[in-house]
């Protein structure tokens, strides 16, 4: 779901790239919190691990079109919101500046949609769900899987939004029909993405339960502070 | 405490290796969602290159870097598209653990370990308190 160079004009991704690099900073800042020297390396395995999984495009159901993990719900369950948008813009940050994956001119968009909004979005999911559904592997499962499944299709839909701010080519007021194509190719990437992260966090938790983040940070019964979703539900 | 984490990190790094280094040749060459939704408009031939209509994916241009020797995830000057596929993916793994591994490094919290999330302290204090009145009555009765 990366962006070319040329797809968005230059201020649009000038202003988003200012706003990422922000946000950027905020995530140090909090992340620092959760970084200890134990979840350092595991943070770097988990950006490699992105890496690598995103060059697994898979099939979608639509003929011609394929889709690939963009990871922040796995980051998020596995290392926290902060530091998991931390590894997703890392992985960004070397496709762009190396593999010529995602236009240098276009990083503050695309981080902002995968990165930012799709952690954001799946942490929000992952907070909620794991206080109502029980803790058993298909708990978390279903947790992995519905909140890899929305963050895809949330990070897509921030893409619409940067095209309706400064996309080159004019829709002619038709930007719904890019909003829904982008959304049902990202419901049916969503479900890879989903099927990939629950997998992954499951077999993770069945060998080290210890180094997920989520399961470690979101007791059942305790309100964490930081997540407001917690305090609306009661 | 962090030794016993090694173990994981290598397995996982392996499995990201296998993953980039030899799956990813099986990887879909098709457009992604998002550049098939930019293609709407367009006619493509079997290839995926444009080949007539309008569309908002004709307004792409060329990435800055395109004559880096990983473009495309590939290694430049290797002819084996499957070696240098699986190469550039390798390299790209390191990479990417190298760097971020690093800055997380660089960037983490020293000094004495403390429970994890922003809550810590009060935890400890709650769950502190029921342990000493479970612990009490105990050394009493002996």
């Amino acid at each position: 779901m990366h962006i070319s160079n040329g797809i968005i004009n230059g201020p649009v991704a000038a202003i988003f790239a200012a706003l990422a690099l922000a946000a950027l900073a905020f995530c140090v800042l909090r992340g620092r919190a959760d970084l200890d020297d134990r979840l350092a390396p595991m943070a770097g395995l988990v950006a490699a691990f992105i890496f690598a999984v995103q060059m697994l495009n898979f099939p979608i159901f639509t003929a011609g079109v394929s889709g690939h993990l963009l990871g922040g719900a796995l980051a998020a369950l596995l290392v926290g919101p902060w530091v998991g948008a931390l590894c997703v813009a890392v992985v960004l940050i070397v496709q762009a500046l190396v593999f010529g994956d995602g236009g240098v001119a276009m990083l503050g968009l695309n981080i902002t949609n995968m990165a930012l909004l799709g952690t954001a979005a799946a942490y929000l999911l992952i907070a909620l769900l794991l206080r109502v559904l029980p803790r058993t592997p298909a708990g978390l499962a279903v947790t992995a899987f519905v909140s890899a499944l929305v963050s895809v299709v949330v990070a897509s839909q921030g893409f619409v939004l940067q095209y309706w701010l400064g996309g080159t080519t004019d829709l002619g007021g038709n930007l719904t029909g890019l909003a829904g194509t982008m959304a049902f190719a990202h419901l049916l990437i969503g479900i890879g993405e989903g099927l990939i992260t629950a997998t992954t966090v499951v077999t993770v938790a069945k060998v080290r339960p210890d180094l997920v983040y989520a399961l470690r940070a979101l007791k059942p019964a305790t309100p964490a502070p930081a997540v407001p979703v917690a305090g609306g539900a009661r | 405490m962090s030794k016993r984490h090694w173990p994981f990190l290598l397995g996982g790094l392996l499995v990201a290796l296998l993953l980039a280094g030899v799956v990813s040749n099986y990887a879909s060459s098709h457009p992604d969602g998002l550049d098939s939704s930019l293609l709407k408009g367009c006619t493509v031939n079997a290839d995926d290159e444009i080949t007539g209509g309008s569309c908002p994916a004709q307004q792409a241009k060329d990435h800055e870097l395109a004559d880096s020797p990983l473009a495309d995830y590939g290694v430049r000057g290797i002819g084996n598209d499957f070696l240098s596929t699986g190469l550039s993916g390798v390299l790209g793994v390191l990479l990417t653990f190298a760097l971020g591994g690093g800055l997380f490094w660089l960037a983490r919290r020293r000094g004495p370990a403390t429970p994890a999330g922003p809550a810590g302290p009060d935890t400890t204090t709650a769950s502190a308190d029921p342990a000493d009145d479970a612990a009490t009555p105990s050394t009493g009765t002996r």
